[in-house]
């Protein structure tokens, strides 16, 4: 590992995407990131997205997953490295570990906001923020405040603004971590059939090895000190998937052995 | 549930007509004369008797207190808005701020009444003890929005001023509410403050000059009815806010909660 890091501008993307893989839609090339309290959060970590996966990022706190979606939707820069779109940055819908709802707005509201900031008029906007609620299941709470809604439905409401400019590209940080176990398989199956339906490429970003497995075509194992990664693990089971799949023998093979590549990273040793 | 709100009113209601009743009583048994202690009854004459006098008097005090806390209002989020978006200016002004703040006004009063008319010396001085609190407030709930919110408006390519009108200054509301609840109170002690500071010298014939006034003639019943009256204005004051606070925010802040049964 270099001692000294050189700090190279972000590049643009490159004509025709020479350098990316085929169907990449975007590609960290040696990306580091170090933060004011020298904290090593990234160590030239190279990944390429693919288009159309489900990929997830997983690893124990502080291995730099969440960095990792900050970096992608340009919230921080790198230190050094290079972020490459094939085409554009496109739109992109972010989802936090918070359901992060305006609490004094409705929901209509809260999920109109980001086509408020593209220019389209309230009542423009009234067929998509429908849409958007439909599809999340809230279509009766367009009225509702934030502070009526459980913490499930509140995470369905930010799910649904995330969605509604229609993004390729969703990020979510450990969106379903702070609910509890019932709410969480719900809307996981939610969210698999949400990914089959709009066929948006998908980072997540989890810690839960059952929660990767079921939900990801491509399982990313990272480590911390410094954040790198340490494994990857293809999931091979057709989408959608359903309860079935979870009680399969396949499912608790992959489960397995992600954990096991898991226990490896947070000792310190590289699989790949 | 009703039982509850009854007892809540009739509980307090209860003790203060027994309070009346006993300084009636005491008043009357130990004869003691209208100019040191005055029966409540006889308070309650005077303020008929002066009814024209004093309700005029209350209707200067209020209007004063209004246009000061007005003022205040404007000036103290104009600046707390000026404060959030310029770091600069902020770091250079908030000192000013506190310092005009934490000096009693009850000292500034007198040079005030040196520099400016009565009337405009009383405004200014409600004006001071008003701002600070609606500055401080404000400004502070300017500060307290969301991060993950702020990083979210961020990934939406919100401007600086989109992001203060659409996210800030609602997330300021409750704490601004809260700044002008104890604003409306102050702004009153002000007034009054100043109207006192400048006694038998004073045109604008405020409540506080009336009880100066009564003082001179010692017509302590008049003072009393006076005091009385500086006292539902206070009241009213502070309802008023409340009102306005529980009004705003009852849909969605926390503060404005009702009592699960």
């Amino acid at each position: 590992m270099s001692a000294t890091i050189q700090t190279k501008p972000a590049a643009a993307p490159l004509p025709g995407g020479a350098s990316l893989p085929r169907d990449a839609l975007v590609s960290l090339r040696g990306v580091s990131k170090v933060f004011a309290n020298r904290v090593m959060a990234l160590s030239e970590l190279n990944l390429d997205v693919r288009e159309g996966e489900f990929l997830s990022l997983l690893g124990p706190s502080g291995c730099g997953k969440s960095t990792v979606l900050r970096l992608i939707s340009r919230l921080t820069n790198p230190t050094a490295g290079a972020i490459e779109w094939r085409g554009g940055r496109p739109e992109i819908g972010f989802v936090f570990q918070e359901p992060t709802l305006m609490p004094w707005a409705t929901v209509f509201s809260n999920v109109y906001l980001p086509l408020r900031f593209r220019g389209v008029s309230r009542r423009e906007a009234q067929g998509r923020v429908e849409e958007a609620l439909e599809r999340v299941g809230l279509a009766k709470f367009a009225k509702a405040y934030p502070r009526e809604l459980s913490g499930g439905m509140k995470m369905r409401v930010s799910i649904a603004r995330a969605l509604v400019l229609r993004p390729p590209l969703l990020l979510m940080d450990e969106p379903f971590a702070a609910l509890d176990e019932i709410t969480r398989i719900k809307l996981n199956d939610d969210l698999v059939q949400l990914k089959v339906s709009l066929g948006a490429t998908i980072i997540f970003v989890t810690h839960s090895v059952f929660e990767s497995v079921y939900l990801s075509t491509r399982i990313v194992v990272m480590a911390p000190r410094p954040g790198r990664i340490v494994a990857e693990i293809p999931v091979e089971a057709p989408l959608p998937r359903d309860e079935e799949f979870r009680l399969s023998a396949a499912y608790a093979e992959k489960c397995r052995e992600t954990s096991q590549a898991l226990h490896s990273a947070m000792e310190g040793m590289s699989l790949a | 549930m009703f039982r509850e709100r009854l007892l809540e009113f009739a509980l307090p209601a209860a003790a203060l007509i027994f309070a009346l009743l006993f300084w009636e009583f005491i008043v009357w048994y130990e004869q003691i004369p209208p100019y040191v202690l005055p029966a409540p009854s006889m308070i309650l004459a005077e303020l008929y008797r002066s009814w024209g006098a004093l309700s005029a008097s209350l209707l200067i005090t209020l209007q004063t207190t209004f246009e000061a806390l007005l003022t205040a209002m404007i000036g103290g989020v104009a600046l707390a808005i000026l404060f959030a978006q310029s770091r600069v200016i902020e770091r250079a002004f908030f000192p000013f701020a506190v310092v005009m703040q934490v000096t009693p006004i009850v000292s500034i009063a007198p040079l005030l009444l040196v520099y400016l008319s009565t009337g405009t010396a009383v405004l200014v001085c409600a004006f001071l003890v008003a701002f600070f609190p609606i500055l401080s407030n404000t400004a502070l709930g300017l500060a307290s929005a969301d991060h993950n919110l702020i990083d979210l408006f961020e990934l939406y390519g919100a401007s600086r001023w989109q992001q203060l009108l659409w996210l800030r200054l609602p997330s300021a509301l409750p704490y601004f509410l809260g700044g002008l609840r104890i604003g409306g109170g102050l702004a009153l002690i002000g007034a009054i403050v100043a109207e006192i500071a400048a006694g038998s010298a004073g045109q604008k014939s405020g409540l506080a000059y009336r009880i100066v006034e009564s003082g001179f003639l010692l017509n302590i019943p008049r003072m009393f009815a006076a005091l009385l009256l500086i006292s539902v204005a206070g009241i009213l004051i502070f309802l008023f806010f409340t009102a306005l606070s529980h009004l705003l925010l009852r849909r969605w802040h926390d503060s404005a909660r009702r009592k699960e049964a």
